[in-house]
């Protein structure tokens, strides 16, 4: 385990300092309840992209900042502490990994810049039902003159209805469950024959089903490999996950600090509710289970950044217990709070919706857990 | 080639040369380390030798400076050392209260004289110290203990009882907390004294633990002498001591259960154990599902102890995270050998030869302390609240 070089705590404390200045927890308040169809400010993504964050994975010779994922993932979690909502993860972390990894020189130079200038947004479209499974992507893409027909359904895309561009997983052979036969296609979302439906969910983020009917792309819009796209998108994801791990753990820290002040300001028989015991072993619990969701998140990104073999592994652990500490800090955050915990004006509940929404996203941590019981010979 | 690779390659030589072929088992647990001192009884030529090879380079406690016996080697240079250990299977060549607990107090407190004396030895594997800590009426309220050391100019004559002390009946020495002052605040009157078991007034009682081993003891004084040379610090200022002991101890036990993620995951032990269905899979789902979540929080664990230790490295002092460690490191611990019960069904509730007599219960039973021994889990957490949270009344 390395520590964070200077680079990355300069990151971190910019991003500390501008995100609760610019896009604190009020401004997401605000922009839920004037009821923003994308679910974002793009003022603040503008700003995103001076301050260099939206190209922050791009390359240097592409315009971009040319941080590592550790970089990526110490913003996030500053995001997750202040409920910022943004693009950021959907095209900054994953549609940037898939270009970089997976594009070809005209798709880097075609795309990259776009992003790091912040005037393209994109989509990762991947899950077709209500639980994570990349595997069984069914949308149908069929070879159709020099290029192919898609058709098929996508739910749960983030950002699916602000993104000028898809990066979808279509199925070209084989069967859905078989990792083989998955290809990814670089769709521009206006293209005939895609529609987005805006789907509304209990965070207040921008959510999209996107419907593919016999929407025509060239050769051009495949991204890597023809039928070999499996294990690509596996890295895109998890780029994706170890950023949501990130987030997650942004907002377990959020939620605490939350709770213990509540807990230190509120009196009830005549002193602080904090000095009941009951609470304090549990604040004391719930404090250990978060150093352990930051430790794993930033070994999990860690590894990414050094191209680790079982980088994959480092990347379930984390989401899988960031989900699962960050919905501790919200729940115990709730109860500590008492009836105020339950009201809308409060903010703890916000960070109660999103932990839910970011645990799901990329595979629960059961999912994660079963992946790694799965790899590990059980 | 860096100083650090030619270390390791030198090291990686050394340790062919000089490492036991019977130390090589990675063996780690409490009946197979070596534990040193007046009267140990090696189990094998194998450990004698390791004990003395190492001892004498100072590598039993590698970060100890040179003229204490140590190894004087760098943090970095004692992790390349842990590695090349670990690569080849190498024992822990001496295990001992000295070096994980009273070596670290002395080389705070203690004067030149006391660190000259002592520390070689343990370095060594000569002296065999025992904790003498809890009382019958002093355990998580430790600072109410109330052995009594009076004062006789230069010497004290030490009166009263200790109990739950690890291997008294074994050990050579003690340091033991004592009261010097009966007026004062109960933290501000104990002092900190180190003593040979062998003096006269002093006599132990081995206690049977439900696991059915006999590691701890009653310890009684009557009218010790301990001369004032072995005061460690000032006196009525031991609890400065005893905490700053008590840190790297628990530090220790928690650290311990990271390692557990190494060898065979608890799965593959279920799957040999139970056998799989058609998908591979433990027999069980639902143990498999607890199974895979004692992995996870397992792998959370050992990411917190590498980031705990790279900032140790990098200077920062441990404080009060010693109690994270020690709070989550022993509860994983319980959880694990719980599920080891569970997966190994009535093969493991028997007493006989085929389960090495009961071993794997014997061990189930002797992870109960670990949530206990070097101050419970609620006392952990009490001092996360207090001192970590800034909870008040803690
Ligand atoms: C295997 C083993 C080896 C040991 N070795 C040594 C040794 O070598 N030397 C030595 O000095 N001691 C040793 N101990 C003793 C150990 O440190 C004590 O047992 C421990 O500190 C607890 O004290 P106690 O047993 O008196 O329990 P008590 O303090 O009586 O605790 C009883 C229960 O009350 C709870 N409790 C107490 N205070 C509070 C509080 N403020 N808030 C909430 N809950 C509380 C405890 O957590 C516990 O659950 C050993 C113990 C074991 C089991």
């Amino acid at each position: 385990m390395t520590l964070l070089n200077e680079d990355q705590l300069m990151l971190q404390e910019s991003a500390a300092a501008f995100l609760s200045e610019k896009a604190p927890i009020s401004e997401f308040r605000a922009m839920r309840d004037a009821g923003l169809a994308t679910g974002f400010s793009k003022d603040l993504w503008a700003q995103f992209a001076q301050m260099g964050w939206a190209g922050i994975l791009v390359p240097e010779e592409y315009g971009g900042s040319g941080f590592d994922l550790t970089g990526a993932g110490l913003l996030a979690r500053e995001m997750g502490r202040n409920l910022t909502a943004s693009p950021f993860i959907a095209t900054a972390v994953m549609a940037t990994t898939a270009l970089k990894n997976l594009g070809s020189d005209e798709q880097k130079s075609a795309n990259l810049p776009a992003i790091a200038t912040g005037s393209q947004l994109f989509a990762i479209a991947v899950d077709e039902s209500r639980k994570h499974a990349p595997a069984k992507t069914a949308l149908n893409a069929r070879r159709s003159g020099n290029g192919f027909l898609l058709n098929g359904t996508k739910c749960f895309v983030s950002e699916g209805a602000s993104a000028d561009q898809i990066i979808v997983a279509a199925r070209t052979s084989g069967e859905p469950g078989d990792t083989d036969g998955i290809t990814l296609f670089l769709v521009p979302s206006g293209t005939d024959g895609v529609t987005c439906s805006a789907t509304p969910t209990i965070d207040a983020r921008g959510f999209a089903t996107l419907d593919f009917t016999d929407v025509t792309v060239t050769a051009d819009a495949v991204l890597g490999e023809v039928d070999g796209g499996y294990d690509g998108l596996e890295i895109v994801l998890d780029a994706g996950r170890a950023c949501m791990a990130a987030e997650l753990t942004g907002s377990a820290t959020a939620a605490f600090d939350m709770t213990l002040s509540y807990l230190a300001e509120r009196k009830q028989f005549g002193v602080p509710v904090s000095s009941f015991q009951a609470l304090q072993h549990r604040a004391a619990h719930l404090h250990t289970e978060i150093e352990m969701a930051e430790a794993c998140a930033l070994k999990a990104l860690a590894a990414f950044d050094a191209l680790a073999p079982d980088t994959w592994r480092h990347v379930a652990v984390a989401k899988a217990k960031c989900a699962q500490v960050a919905q501790l800090a919200v729940q115990e955050g709730v109860q500590m709070h008492g009836g105020m915990g339950m009201t809308d004006a409060f903010d703890i509940g916000l960070y109660m919706k999103r932990a839910r929404v970011a645990g799901e996203l990329f595979g629960d941590s059961a999912w994660h857990a079963n992946r790694l019981a799965d790899a590990l010979g059980y | 080639m860096s100083d650090l690779e030619t270390f390791r390659v030198q090291t990686r030589e050394w340790l062919a040369k000089n490492c036991p072929q019977d130390m090589r088992d990675g063996a780690n647990s409490e009946e197979a380390s070596c534990w040193g001192g007046r009267n140990w009884e090696f189990t094998s030529e194998g450990q004698r030798f390791w004990l003395e090879r190492m001892g004498a380079r100072g590598w039993t406690v590698p970060t100890w400076p040179k003229e204490y016996g140590g190894g004087g080697l760098s943090k970095e240079e004692a992790q390349v050392l842990a590695e090349e250990m670990a690569a080849i299977g190498a024992r822990k060549p001496h295990d001992n209260f000295g070096i994980t607990m009273l070596g670290p107090a002395l080389l705070k407190f203690g004067s030149h004289e006391q660190k000259l004396e002592h520390l070689p030895k343990i370095a060594r594997g000569e002296i065999r110290w025992c904790q003498g800590y809890s009382e019958p009426g002093a355990g998580s309220d430790l600072a109410s203990l109330r052995t009594r050391a009076d004062d006789h100019g230069d010497h004290y004559i030490v009166n009263g009882q200790k109990i739950w002390t690890s291997y008294a009946d074994k050990a050579d020495w003690i340091f033991c907390l004592v009261r010097t002052d009966f007026d004062a605040p109960k933290h501000k009157g104990i002092s900190f004294v180190l003593f040979d078991m062998a003096n006269e007034g002093v006599s132990t009682k081995p206690i049977k633990l439900i696991s059915g081993a006999s590691a701890f003891c009653e310890t009684f004084f009557d009218n010790v002498r301990v001369e004032k040379a072995n005061l460690v610090h000032e006196e009525n200022k031991g609890w400065d001591v005893a905490k700053y002991l008590l840190t790297h101890e628990r530090e220790m036990i928690g650290s311990l259960f990271g390692a557990m993620t190494g060898g065979r995951s608890l799965g593959e032990i279920a799957a040999h154990e139970l056998g799989t269905d058609t998908a591979g899979r433990v027999d069980d789902p639902i143990l498999r599902g607890k199974l895979v979540q004692n992995e996870l929080d397992a792998l959370a664990f050992g990411a917190l102890l590498e980031s705990v230790s790279a900032k140790a490295q990098a200077g920062e002092s441990l404080g009060a995270i010693s109690s994270v460690l020690k709070y989550y490191g022993t509860e994983l611990n319980k959880r694990r050998h719980e599920l080891l019960m569970d997966m190994g069904g009535s093969a493991e509730l028997e007493v006989t030869p085929a389960s090495g007599d009961g071993q794997r219960a014997r061990d189930w039973l002797r992870t109960k302390a670990n949530s206990i021994e070097g101050g419970t889990s609620e006392v952990q957490l009490q001092i996360i609240a207090k001192q970590i949270l800034q909870m008040p009344g803690a």
